[in-house]
């Protein structure tokens, strides 16, 4: 198939992508890396009226990092992050995120923040940098808005975000070199999206999350204290519990990968 | 042992036997092929489908938007155009036309309804977009056992049941079931799937009024039954039409059918008076064309204690989807189970029901293999229960029950008549190289990972290169007689080779120009090779049924040897000796004092007759022959593959650890093409196992319609094949080649499903449904376990 007839508009400055927002009249979408939305036009999935390309807006593709925090363009793709451009532990455990994302000429163009803004959930970076905590930083018509990762991605392509809002960058915390982490997928092929996701990280405090959950990935509290108290290991049938007391909807199969990403992730965390 | 290596033939040797490497790949390597899409034509117009998407249904009206009447076709609007048949004399058969735009009623998901044209696809799907079809819809039959009962909704109405074909043998079966005290009965399922070349379906068409020729240039393995199929449902005669197959990325069987695509095309640029192209999406491909497979086995093996198979009792539904493709409609695979099952053993009685039906899916297609992957799979996975229930080793019993090679010819229980090979012999050989007792032993210690290990193996015998004989006894319209071939000599020596085949992927350019080598001795660089041109080569049912090489090989040596023959007369001539002095000989006529190029009987031919001899075969220097192998009862490739895989008992995951196969395809011409082959249809034998399957929910919507919903193996999933060869020639065949094409996808499914079941042994699970997902592992293991996690 062939994607339905669009306007593409590709905007020069942040200012000028906002106006063009303010302006619409029928539905637009932003492009980042277009590797999710793409495919989508050319299935006629999505027919958005006008396509805002945001691939020569200035500003949108650096990483800072302070003593604190790393702060993330939108438009950082996943490869720069495969290859190690993140600083610091935070940095190290993105870069093994990254290294299965789909494949290389993927990763060359997808974008953090398109991947977060599109919110697939069988998509890497929601469950990944829920774990981690942070915010994304969003433009729009007034001042900048920040939403915390927690609770920003709603349910399936869905989240906090207004329709004339931008997601320009992402801001995580710096976990520090001896934090753990540990970040397991269940596929199908290397590359393909997730069927389970369980992603630990244990920063400030633990974080546990169980991702690719057909819906929006969520935190399992149950496994987050029991990582503040001290332990090192989770058994399958633990994490089984744990998760379905969190009321996800999964059949015996998908509580069962779901337990065992999170399971997983967790040794490797304490590996 | 060979490792899939490529190395010219030693001592310059280049004919039947050397690995030399495939002249074709330098332009597709460098992306320089010729293929159906990369035809353009000034004026040329793209076709878009508007397709069902409803399973089931009456079509009450379908709307034109408005000011695109005249771009919007239904088959009311395109007279002339039949719909196609592909009769069969099977007793019961009940075929289906199959319109190529439907005809009241729509019956799958993807059926087209209309066609809209524009100049591009983008505007024609617009049009598509916009065209409004109002569905009565009706009750879909979507699982094939559910299609047998009484009162299951009916595809077609005026059969009065959803049966397209039954068949059933009894061979003397009550007498064994006495003495039989060991009986095994399971039940297995195999997906649907779908073929997936590399290149889709295309199709670019126009009409050439120089020559009153449609000219279709078709993604297609068997240019002269389109150009049949064409003419018959175009109500052209066959001289309006040529079809060309330029560079074909793959085939699998889905090209060896008519496609309603082809035929709108042709109509279209007939009456339109423009070109046509139309290029199949992957959504079109997955969803609406390349259907295959599905089987459904209730297997039962009687046995003695000792392993012996005394038995054989099955009972087999194949979902043939709604229609039947032409020409060799949906009852072939039924067919096909009834004579495969029984495999290389030998059996005393064999009892085997057979039900062909009818369902709101794609027409059901031959896809590489045809059959024998699912009787393979049934039969041999049922062989690996007996040994797990009497304890001993399955490749025991497999060795005790295989014909054996003193017995051959052997016309086995199902009527096939085995022509050579050692089978045991494979199976021995690849026991050896997966290194069974090391894995035994690795088994009996526990993984670090707390992964499982089994070890399976799958063994079968192919059907190749039959002939006439076999394809007139299942009642099919198109039966293949004797296979031609053309060679011409050029002016310079060079030589024009022409065959009715077609080589998409098979390197046939190479492997046919080797034979041309080992004949006359030429460089296969100087055989140019002509293939898939309605035009310019003789007619041929095509390249199907692992058949070329036999074929069109045996046809092209007989056509070298007559040429040889007709050049020795002028090359004694030239050298002033007696006929039964000279021989050819690496592309001369040689005497024993002197040799003649074949550059100097060139042309002394074609520009200087004057110094012909008055004896010349006035022929010349051009020949057409004719070959079939006597008898043409098949040629029997036969193979064992063993395989290693560790099971993951929390996920299901199944990795395969090491892959070896042993195969006997008769005299290899290149072995490195063999290899390849092989390797191929080993890896969509994969596919089978583990991945591939085209779902279908209740109301009959296609569930895996993108590459991110249907699994299809990749480079990740492909272990690093070894492979051994035992060469048996056929005693039937030219240079005693057997075909060989369809082989490696034939006990993958098998192989890889008892080596889960040997994973799971401890379990108590076992596997019965491909793809062995990890869901269905993992729900294997829940059920042994009476119990989640």
């Amino acid at each position: 198939m062939k994607s339905a007839k669009f306007d593409h508009q590709r905007v020069s400055s942040l200012d000028e992508a906002l106006q063009a927002l303010a302006n619409a009249d029928g539905e637009t979408r932003i492009l980042g890396g277009g590797q999710s939305l793409g495919p989508m036009m050319n299935l006629r999935l999505a027919q958005p009226d006008l396509l805002l390309d945001l691939s020569r807006v200035g500003g949108l593709d650096e990483i800072e990092a302070s003593s604190t925090t790393v702060k993330i363009g939108a438009r950082v793709t996943h490869a720069r992050i495969e290859d190690g451009e993140v600083p610091g532990a935070t940095g190290a455990y993105m870069q093994a995120v990254a290294a299965g994302i789909s494949y290389r000429s993927v990763r060359n163009r997808g974008t953090v923040g398109g991947s977060l803004a599109h919110a697939d959930p069988s998509a890497d970076w929601p469950s990944a940098l829920l774990a981690l905590g942070g915010e994304v930083v969003l433009a729009g018509r007034g001042a900048e808005r920040r939403l915390p990762l927690d609770g920003f991605q709603t349910g399936p392509f869905g989240t906090g975000m207004e329709y004339d809002e931008i997601l320009v960058a992402v801001e995580l915390p710096q976990i520090g070199a001896a934090a753990k982490w540990g970040y397991y997928k269940v596929n199908r092929k290397p590359g393909e999206f997730a069927d389970a996701i369980g992603a630990i990280v244990l920063g400030a405090s633990p974080r546990a999350v169980c991702g690719a959950t057909g819906s929006a990935p969520f935190r399992v509290s149950a496994i987050e204290d029991r990582l503040a108290d001290g332990a090192k290991a989770l058994t399958v049938a633990e994490a089984r519990d744990m998760i379905a007391a969190h009321d996800p909807g999964f059949d015996d199969y998908e509580l069962q990968i779901h337990a065992v990403a999170l399971s997983r992730a967790v040794g490797r965390a304490f590996a | 042992m060979a490792d899939g290596g490529a190395t010219e033939g030693s001592a310059g040797k280049r004919g039947i036997g050397a690995r030399v490497l495939r002249k074709e790949d330098s332009r597709h390597l460098a992306g320089r092929g010729n293929f159906t899409g990369d035809i353009k034509r000034p004026g040329q117009k793209e076709l878009a489908f508007v397709r069902s998407p409803v399973a089931h249904a009456r079509i009450r009206s379908v709307t034109k938007p408005a000011g695109f009447e005249g771009v919007v076709f239904t088959a009311e609007d395109m007279p002339g155009m039949q719909p196609m048949r592909a009769p069969s004399k099977l007793p019961g058969y009940k075929g289906a036309d199959y319109p190529a735009l439907a005809m009241g009623k729509v019956r799958f998901v993807g059926e087209p309804v209309a066609v809209c044209v524009a100049d591009t696809r983008a505007a024609a799907e617009d049009i598509a977009q916009a065209v409004t079809v109002d569905y009565e819809e009706l009750p879909p039959v979507m699982d094939m056992l559910a299609a047998c009962d009484a009162d299951a909704p009916l595809v077609h109405e005026d059969w009065g049941d959803n049966i397209v074909l039954e068949t059933f043998t009894d061979d003397d079966f009550d007498s064994i079931a006495d003495r039989a005290p060991v009986v095994i009965r399971r039940e297995y399922r195999m997906a649907r799937q779908a073929m997936n070349p590399m290149e889709g379906k295309a199709v670019f068409a126009e009409w050439d009024d120089r020559t009153d020729q449609l000219m279709m240039w078709t993604s297609t393995q068997v240019p002269h039954l389109i150009r049949t199929g064409l003419a018959q449902f175009l109500g052209l005669e066959q001289r309006q039409v040529r079809v060309i197959a330029p560079d074909v990325g793959g085939g699998f069987g889905y090209k060896v059918v008519l496609q309603p695509e082809e035929l709108v095309a042709g109509w279209l640029t007939r009456h339109l008076q423009v070109p046509i192209r139309w290029i199949e999406d992957r959504r079109e491909h997955l969803v609406t064309g390349a259907n295959c497979r599905e089987h459904h086995y209730h297997v039962a093996i009687h046995a003695s204690p000792e392993g012996r198979i005394l038995g054989l009792d099955c009972d087999v539904v194949v979902d043939a989807g709604a229609y039947s493709a032409y020409p060799f409609t949906n009852g072939l695979e039924g067919a096909m189970a009834h004579g495969n099952l029984p495999g290389p053993y030998k059996l005393d009685a064999y009892r085997c029901r057979t039900r062909t039906v009818s369902s709101n899916k794609p027409p059901l297609l031959p896809y590489r293999g045809v059959a024998r992957p699912g009787v393979c799979y049934a039969m041999e996975m049922t062989i690996d229960a007996l040994a797990r229930e009497i304890g001993v080793d399955a490749h025991k019993i497999r060795s005790m029950n295989m014909v054996e090679a003193s017995e051959m010819p052997f016309m086995s229980i199902a009527k096939k008549h085995f022509d050579s090979g050692n089978y045991a012999r494979s199976v021995d050989m690849a026991v050896d190289m997966i290194g069974l007792d090391a894995l035994r032993q690795r088994q009996g210690r526990p993984e670090p990972d707390g992964r499982l290990i089994g070890v399976g193996m799958g063994s079968y015998v192919e059907q190749t290169a039959h002939g006439t004989s076999v394809f007139s006894s299942w009642g099919v319209a198109m039966v293949p007689g004797y296979e031609q071939a053309t060679v011409r000599l050029t002016p310079d020596g060079g030589l024009e080779l022409r065959i009715g085949v077609q080589s998409h992927g098979q390197g046939m350019e190479t492997s046919m120009a080797q034979m041309a080598n080992e004949v006359l001795g030429i460089d296969p660089e100087k055989v140019t090779v002509t293939h898939g041109d309605t035009g310019m080569t003789p007619y041929s049912t095509g390249t199907y049924a692992s058949r070329s090489m036999v074929m069109a090989g045996g046809a092209t040596s007989r056509a070298c040897k007559v040429l040889a023959e007709r050049m020795e007369i002028i090359g004694a001539h030239l050298l002033q000796c007696e006929r039964s002095e000279v021989t050819v000989r690496d592309a001369k006529v040689v005497s024993a004092t002197g040799s003649v190029s074949f550059a100097e009987i060139g042309r002394v031919w074609y520009l200087n007759p004057d110094e012909l001899p008055d004896d010349v075969d006035q022929g010349g220097v051009e020949v057409t022959m004719g070959y079939r192998p006597e008898p043409d009862s098949g040629a029997f490739t036969y193979a064992s593959h063993a395989c290693a895989v560790a099971v993951d008992p929390e996920t299901g995951e199944v990795e395969v650890l090491d892959y070896v196969i042993v195969e006997d395809c008769g005299t290899m011409v290149n072995p490195m093409i063999v290899e390849g082959q092989t390797f191929g249809g080993a890896t969509q034998g994969i596919g089978t196992a583990l991945l591939e399957e085209s779902g279908y929910d209740a109301a009959g919507n296609p569930t895996a319609s993108t590459f991110a919903d249907y699994m299809m193996p990749g480079a990740t999933d492909a272990p690093h094949y070894r492979i051994d060869h035992i060469e048996t020639p056929s005693p039937f065949t030219e240079y005693g080649i057997k075909g060989m094409g369809e082989g490696g996808t034939i006990p993958t499914p098998a192989a890889i499903g008892n080596a889960i079941n040997d994973a799971l042994k401890s379990i108590g699970a076992e596997v019965t449904e491909t793809p062995f997902t990890p869901r269905r592992v993992r729900a294997a293991i829940v059920a042994a376990k009476g119990e989640a996690a």
